[in-house]
């Protein structure tokens, strides 16, 4: 081999790092030949980028956000298994500390933003604009370009894998430790800069939907009179517009430290490491919340549809997703009691933090009062609605525990504080986004998922859970910290993380039945015909399945509250089904390839940056600017759906 | 299976909880539970005040949940009550919006209450002692201004005297906790934070960095080790009298990336603790240094952070 | 874009009066943009807040005091200021359907611009010749980057109007150029705010220290 590849091997594609990597390279070329051959054979390029790559249709947006985030789930699951396998036992060589390290960072960034956000942001896309009565959102050219830019950014922070390196230094990546000085290498580059381009495409969905549901929503739909899961979208929405520039700029920053050579976080020369963290939690706090609302609104539409029974206390679930937004941004130094600062600013922020908990129980009342003297239907969305509350409620609990700041100084960093946030994340985010997929699949796909294998994901996700994250707590009680790649064995500890490994292992069963459970039904679920699989309140049930991509042949209008659930017991739904002569030309966006060329262009600026090849970063920033300003002068960027066709498209579904 | 399913997950729940507790209760191993001196008695009793506090909104709920779930399925011949349009109730609302803000009231009291007197020296008559630590890539140093002498990956104390801990790292910032004198405060570069402990009875403790730092970091335990005075003081005159001087040159070198055994100094540089704040940005912060009754006018920077070779991964 | 012309609340009809408004499908976009310029804004606030915290931090370099100059900054000031004025000029001539004015103001609002940041960088090149570069102290590193991202922003922004201004001379005022010459404006008065309290809290306060 000559020296220049042998080099090129060992420093790029870490070929002297040994049988891992050349079976993760081999696998996924593999992959990529496989996807290239399918598509050349069944002569599917045009179609994939016809239908797909260039379509500005929310609907489809949504679902190749659901895609992704699942692909990533698995991703970021094998990272956890992988974890949970190193402390399986004491002292174990499974892993070596690099590899743990560089592991454990990936796993907490990809389930964050690359599992957490996409399927939140998938959910906004199927369910907003039909719920509101619009037949798009408002800008749907942005929000082509914000899944883009999270789809390549993902792509390269996945990329680091196997080219360059992976990061090292946790999902929050504090310097010093992130810093020039004491963290080499191109991993923590691909950290900043995948974050910032995937961050920039949040910023624009979070702009998008705010503008969608304050200006598009149908005649007649006034703000109270919104589902509760739009409501939760227009809280999400505004705190994602307040907390994401901070990350930026904190990203920003430590990337000028590290390929600038400036000082804001170093050591040396007057930086301030204590900035970052500011500046990371400002956005970081927020951002829990960013994903758990959506999750909030899931389960007051699950909840509803399945006791068949109005939602209870509609004014307090908005006032409290309000009011949680609003309080997010006062609790991000609870991330740090243990960090020096005063009694008088911990004790600020521990009150804070507490308060949280406040609004968050109210929705837990009301979620159940809603249950209460209704008709509860265990379908597999209800299932896992029912599978939070407890799960969640006891995740808030050891919240509240970890906000008292003198507890905390116990807590900190332990493994009790990693059972609390899991049990938050999966009880609260993973489970209402499952909830979300198995309500919405059927008007995404127009099919069910499977009852039975769904039900064996359910046992296998939930008791796992409890088997992997208890202990946890237990160890945390037992001094052990987080990171460790490797532990004592004279600290009582073997038995206890020997059994959250089982657990995490019956989950990975449950993803699995998960994945089997998907590709099942895609033959075998039952078939959805009415449009309204389970007797639904909100208006995107009064679409067929799949929903045609104008969405509504007419705007709506709305009179009531659970508008759709209204004109079912009044006898109206005619109301809401079109009549020929109603129907008129409709306004649609053009689909363009140019939200997808742009985002990879940052990818290839972005790829620059990471080995400060600043001809290719340049490169790559001149494609967004040539983009942009071809975007400025496109006028002819709509087009009409003459009334035929839509009568033709109405007919065939039984409508008209 | 189907029926059961509420019940299942309400029962899983609080069996979880209370096997959870009961484990704590007992076991030697749980050392946060276990605690050996003044602070973390007292956090003791905020994690104990809290768990309470919390489960008086939890078991309610779980209750709630078993109770409604089965009641109000949805099955041929139930006979419970259905209110399709029953959605506001000013009273309920008012309970559940009452009750937590009052929970959350007494706890925050408690905490605040707690938080001030925490950064107080546990007990006020005794002399308390004081040790600088700072948290290196992948060691501790521990300092003695009054005794002057150090140690490297252990420290021993006297029983029932307030120790001042003041904290900082001459690498990336690290957490500096000692589950059974009481909870964690970090290490950070620049900067000199005070964390007070204190231990009752005599014992070995253990000590570990509870933030990430590199590679090395999970092998960053260390122990404290509790004696009575005349022991305590019959250790330093020992440390003083049988072991190495630490240079400014040995410190350079401790502060190479790698991990080691323990090690005792019976004297080390001048101020150097001082030098290590000062020139990480604690010059920045005079008061603070000033707090920690810290040189915060520092004259000659000789031989510090001159030589720092970050990418030596040399496991000593 | 899907948005039924009668489906827009009635806030869009209110101000209907100005042409950037009155196209519904142009209003809504005027209100993502101040959605986008709040984004904006926080960016500038986390910068200023950083700054802040280091201003002090000069590591024995430079300090504010040695490398602000007066004459420089004022001039900038006024030049920026200026352009703020003459780009609220070019939005009245809009509104009253002046094509040519509207097309001169912009013309004179750029050249401002161009001003500005032929100034700024002036004032940059000779801060790195006495040896104040951004990699010399946490202070000048936060001073360039601040400073630095809002000059980009003009420079952008200049780009921006250029651009806007061919779509003018091309296609006159209509709805579309006149949401876009507005929507330029706005982000021009925006980054005339942030300078102000560049001005204010980087220089003024700088000099004075």
């Amino acid at each position: 081999m000559p020296q220049w590849l042998h080099t090129f091997g060992d420093q790029y594609l870490m070929w002297n790092e040994g049988p891992l990597i050349w079976i993760s390279d081999v696998l996924i070329l593999l992959t990529g030949f496989g996807i290239v051959f399918v598509l050349t054979y069944f002569k599917k390029w045009g179609w994939l980028w016809r239908e797909w790559l260039t379509t500005v249709d929310h609907k489809k947006i949504g679902i190749m956000y659901l895609i992704a985030s699942l692909l990533m789930m698995f991703r970021g699951g094998v990272d956890a298994l992988l974890l949970r396998t190193q402390l399986a036992v004491p002292n174990n060589h499974f892993l070596d500390a690099e590899h743990y390290d560089q592991i454990f960072t990936t796993h907490g960034t990809i389930m964050i933003l690359f599992m957490a956000m996409p399927f939140i942001f998938a959910l906004f896309n199927i369910a907003v604009p039909l719920q509101i009565g619009a037949r798009d959102v408002a800008f749907p050219y942005l929000n082509a370009i914000s899944f883009w830019l999270f789809f390549f950014g993902a792509l390269l922070f996945n990329i680091s894998f196997v080219f360059g390196g992976s990061p090292d230094a946790g999902w929050v990546s504090y310097p010093p430790l992130a810093g020039p000085e004491f963290d080499k290498g191109p991993g923590e580059n691909f950290y900043l800069l995948a974050l910032q381009i995937s961050g920039i495409g949040s910023i624009g969905t979070g702009i998008n939907f705010l503008a969608t549901i304050l200006k598009m929503r149908a005649p007649g739909m006034t703000l109270m009179r919104m589902p509760l899961f739009t409501w939760s979208v227009v809280a999400t929405s505004l705190v994602i517009i307040f907390a994401f520039p901070a990350l930026t700029v904190a990203l920003a920053l430590l990337l000028l430290d590290r390929i600038v050579g400036t000082h804001f976080f170093t050591m040396a020369h007057g930086g301030d490491p204590m900035m970052y963290i500011n500046l990371f939690w400002i956005w970081g706090h927020p951002e829990v919340y960013i994903v758990i609302m959506p999750a909030f609104g899931v389960f007051s539409e699950v909840v509803a549809t399945f006791s068949r029974k109005r939602v209870f206390g509609y004014t307090s679930m908005v006032a409290s997703l309000l009011l949680i937004s609003v309080i997010s941004y006062f609790v991000w130094a609870h991330h740090f009691f243990t960090m020096g600062a005063g009694a008088d600013v911990n004790t600020f922020f521990a009150v804070a933090s507490m308060a949280v908990a406040i609004p968050t129980g109210v929705k837990i009342f009301n979620w159940l009062f809603t249950m209460f003297r209704g008709r509860i239907r265990l379908e597999l969305p209800m299932l896992w609605t029912i599978a939070f509350v407890p799960c969640f409620a006891i995740g808030g609990a050891t919240g509240v525990m970890l906000a008292a700041a003198p507890a905390d100084y116990q807590y900190h960093n332990s493994y009790f504080l990693i059972a609390h946030f899991h049990q938050v994340l999966i009880g609260g985010v993973v489970f209402g986004m499952l909830a979300g997929m198995y309500y919405w699949w059927p008007k995404m796909f127009g099919f069910k998922l499977d009852d039975r294998l769904g039900r064996y994901a359910f046992w296998f996700f939930n008791i796992g859970f409890y088997v992997c994250f208890m202990p946890q707590y237990a160890l945390g009680f037992m001094g052990m910290q987080r990171r460790m790649y490797v532990y004592p064995a004279d600290m009582g500890w073997n038995t206890l993380n020997l059994v959250s490994t089982i657990g995490a292992y019956l989950m990975g069963i449950g993803f699995l039945f998960i994945v089997a459970q998907v590709l099942y039904s895609i033959k075998y679920g039952e078939r959805d015909v009415t449009g309204d699989i389970w007797d639904g309140r909100t208006l995107e049930w009064s679409l067929p399945s799949p929903v045609p991509h104008y969405n509504f042949a007419v705007i709506p209008t709305v009179t009531s509250r659970d508008a759709w659930w209204e004109m079912k017991q009044t006898g109206q739904i005619q109301a809401l089904r079109p009549s020929a002569d109603e129907i008129a030309p409709i306004h649609m966006p053009k689909n363009s390839g140019r939200p997808f060329i742009l985002s990879a262009c940052f990818f290839v600026a972005g790829f620059g940056f990471v080995f400060e090849w600043f001809w290719l970063a340049a490169l790559g920033l001149l494609g967004v600017v040539i983009c942009l300003i071809l975007r400025a002068f496109e006028y002819d960027d709509e087009y009409h759906i003459p009334p035929h066709e839509v009568v033709e498209t109405e007919s065939a579904l039984g409508r008209l | 299976m189907r029926s059961r399913t509420p019940r299942r997950m309400g029962a899983m729940g609080l069996t979880a909880l209370a096997l959870l507790f009961l484990a704590t209760g007992c076991g030697p191993e749980y050392i946060v539970l276990n605690p050996a001196g003044p602070v973390g008695r007292e956090e003791l009793h905020l994690i104990e005040l809290s768990t309470i506090l919390v489960l008086i909104v939890i078991v309610p709920v779980l209750a709630l949940l078993a109770f409604i779930v089965i009641r109000y399925r949805d099955r041929p011949g139930n006979k419970a009550g259905y209110t399709p349009e029953w959605s506001e109730s000013k009273w309920l609302e008012v309970v559940w919006w009452g009750i937590p803000i009052v929970i959350v009231g007494l706890l925050g009291y408690y905490t605040g209450k707690s938080t001030f007197s925490l950064v107080q020296p546990p007990e006020k008559d005794v002399k308390p002692i004081t040790i600088q630590v700072t948290s290196l890539d992948w060691k501790w140093l521990f300092q003695y201004p009054d005794q002057k002498v150090a140690t490297v990956n252990y420290c021993e104390i006297p029983t029932g005297v307030p120790v001042q801990f003041v904290l900082t790292s001459d690498a990336p910032m690290n957490s500096f906790w000692v589950p059974q004198l009481g909870g964690q405060e970090y290490t950070m570069p620049g900067m000199a934070m005070r964390l007070w402990l204190q231990a009752d009875k005599p014992g070995s403790y253990f000590g570990t960095g509870a933030n990430f730092t590199g590679k090395g970091f999970a092998h960053m335990h260390f122990q404290v080790v509790a004696k009575s005075d005349s022991e305590f003081n019959q250790w330093v005159q020992q440390v003083k009298s049988s072991s190495p001087a630490l240079t400014m040159a040995g410190y350079n070198k401790l502060k190479q990336p790698g991990t080691m055994g323990t090690a005792s100094y019976s004297s080390y540089p001048k101020n150097l603790f001082d030098k290590i704040v000062w020139k990480n940005g604690g010059r920045y912060m005079p008061d603070m240094m000033m707090d920690q009754g810290l040189d915060a006018n520092m004259p000659g920077m000789s031989g510090m952070g001159s030589q720092t070779s970050k990418d030596s991964n040399t496991h000593s | 874009m899907a948005l039924a012309e009668k489906h827009v609340t009635p806030g869009g009809s209110a101000r209907a009066s100005s042409i950037e408004y009155r196209d519904p499908h142009q209003s809504v976009r005027i209100m993502g943009f101040w959605l986008f310029l709040s984004t904006d804004m926080l960016l500038f606030a986390c910068l200023f807040a950083t700054y802040l915290v280091v201003r002090t931090h000069t590591d024995g370099g430079p300090t504010p005091h040695e490398i602000f100059d007066v004459p420089g900054f004022t001039i900038e000031t006024f030049l920026l200021l200026t352009s703020s004025f003459t780009g609220g000029l070019a939005t009245l001539a809009m509104r009253n359907g002046h094509k040519k004015q509207l097309m001169a103001w912009l013309i004179v609002t750029m050249l401002l611009g161009l001003g500005f940041v032929g100034l700024e960088i002036q004032e940059f090149v000779a801060d790195v010749a006495e040896g104040a570069t951004m990699q010399r102290s946490a202070f000048l590193s936060a001073f360039f980057t601040l400073v630095g991202t809002h000059g980009s922003h003009v420079s952008l922004g200049i780009g921006w109007m250029f651009i806007t201004l061919l779509q003018v001379a091309r296609r006159g005022i209509t709805a579309v150029t006149a949401r876009k010459v507005f929507i330029v404006n706005l982000y021009w008065h925006f980054l005339d705010v942030v300078w102000v309290f560049i001005f204010t809290v980087v220089y003024l306060s700088g000099v004075v220290m």
